[in-house]
């Protein structure tokens, strides 16, 4: 048990030892450490993100998937009413215009008789008259006679 | 062992005795044994002591400090992850028992932690190596283990002690300390008798840090130099001496085995210490 100078020698070169590793050691170290906990903590943070993400998309996929089928089939069920209205309605079109053409037709031809029926009276008149003349041209007075058939020509 | 003239006791007293040098009569003068040495008075250096702790805190020093100047926070080499391991082990410590806000804390026990260690390890290396080795360089006597020294481990103590001055007049202001120290654990009135208790409480805590490093460890080194003094006539054959030798090799690992757990527990005590002292001066309160 020797006291002597070393003992203060030995304080200066802790002091100096100590401000040393505050200044240059300690730091960079616990500086280093903490920036890689806090990558650490943000990459597992990001990694349960991406998994959230990840659940949610494909919940969200699911839902789209479905909307889309969805819709799909309402889309033909649509188009189907559509042709089906179509065919409907061109069927309709088409028998009204059968209609159409068959009055059209009974009508003309209901003309043509009536015109068949004034030419045949008309001839069978002259016929009548023809007839008459040559029987009265030698009996009777024509005129007297011709009024008597025009009378009767026209109730005919 | 050294040379066949020493008696045991010399063998002792020699591997006891710092390589103390002082200015005597103007010029350099190294003390051949303890009665020289006092004779030099105050003003003379261990050189053993200063040189091998120098060493050591460089060796701590440059190791941390590069791994503190390529620390990265992506993946670890092998230096950054042990120096890693060790700060955190130390960071946990200081957090464990230190309560206020100080930088200084956690460096200061990372120094005095790893210091106290690798002076304590120096223990470890056989007895005889190192006395041999410098006497081959023409230096009669050296001691390898700067924590035997109590200048060394009063050197860290008292200043120690100083920061827990600094900082209990910091902290809690002159009139607190003063209050701290006189008026508890008993009331106001027996203010003589709290003031001697308080008193001889906080010398006690340099003293007792400094003494019970220094005593472990001196008395670690006593056991080595007495085991290594049992196999000492081994080179005249007979079979006691074979008995004693194989002893002596035995003991020398048994001891040196359980040394290790010392020379760890020692450092951590003097840390753990030295942060507990510190937390003390910063609260405020009891």
């Amino acid at each position: 048990m020797n006291i002597n100078a070393t003992l203060l020698a030995q304080a200066i070169m802790f002091a100096a030892f100590v401000w040393f590793c505050m200044k240059f050691v300690w730091p960079p170290i616990v500086g280093a450490l903490a920036t890689r906990q806090k990558q650490i903590a943000d990459g597992l943070a990001a990694a349960d993100r991406g998994k959230h993400e990840l659940e949610l998309s494909a919940k969200k996929a699911a839902q789209e998937l479905h909307a889309a089928k969805e819709k799909a089939s309402e889309i033909i069920a649509l188009a189907e009413k559509r042709a089906s209205d179509i065919v409907e309605e061109a069927k309709g079109a088409a028998k009204v215009e059968g209609d159409r053409i068959i009055t059209g037709a009974k009508a003309e031809i209901e003309q043509e008789v009536n015109r068949a029926k004034e030419g045949l009276r008309q001839q069978v008149a002259e016929l009548a008259v023809a007839g008459a003349e040559k029987i009265l041209r030698r009996e009777i007075d024509a005129k007297a006679h011709g009024e008597m058939l025009a009378a009767i020509a026209s109730e005919l | 062992m050294a040379s066949e003239t020493l008696t045991s006791s010399e063998y002792i007293k020699h591997h006891l005795q710092n390589l103390t040098c002082g200015i005597q009569e103007g010029h350099v003068h190294c003390a051949h044994d303890a009665a020289e040495a006092k004779a030099l008075g105050f003003w003379a250096l261990n050189v053993d002591t200063f040189l091998v702790s120098l060493i050591l805190g460089a060796v701590f020093l440059y190791f941390f400090h590069r791994a503190a100047k390529n620390a990265s926070a992506g993946i670890p080499g092998t230096l950054q992850n042990f120096v890693e391991w060790i700060i955190e082990f130390i960071d946990t410590s200081v957090r464990g028992s230190f309560t206020a806000k100080n930088d200084m804390v956690a460096p200061l026990a990372l120094t005095v932690f790893a210091w106290v260690f690798l002076m304590n390890l120096m223990d470890l290396i056989p007895i005889d190596f190192g006395p041999q080795f410098v006497e081959a360089m023409g230096v009669s006597h050296f001691k390898f283990v700067p924590s035997t020294d109590p200048n060394a481990t009063f050197g860290m103590s008292l200043s120690v002690f100083a920061l827990v001055l600094y900082y209990s007049f910091k902290m809690k202001g002159a009139g607190g300390f003063f209050a701290e120290l006189a008026f508890q654990p008993f009331p106001k009135f027996l203010l003589p008798v709290n003031l001697l208790l308080e008193g001889v409480n906080l010398i006690a805590k340099p003293i007792s840090l400094a003494l019970r490093l220094f005593g472990n460890m001196y008395a670690g080194e006593m056991i080595f130099i007495l085991i290594a003094l049992m196999g000492g006539a081994w080179a005249t054959a007979s079979l006691g001496n074979v008995t004693l030798f194989g002893s002596q090799i035995l003991l020398s690992l048994g001891w040196g085995i359980f040394h290790i757990l010392i020379v760890t527990l020692q450092a951590f005590i003097f840390m753990t210490l030295t942060i507990v002292y510190l937390d003390m001066a910063h609260q405020e309160h009891h």
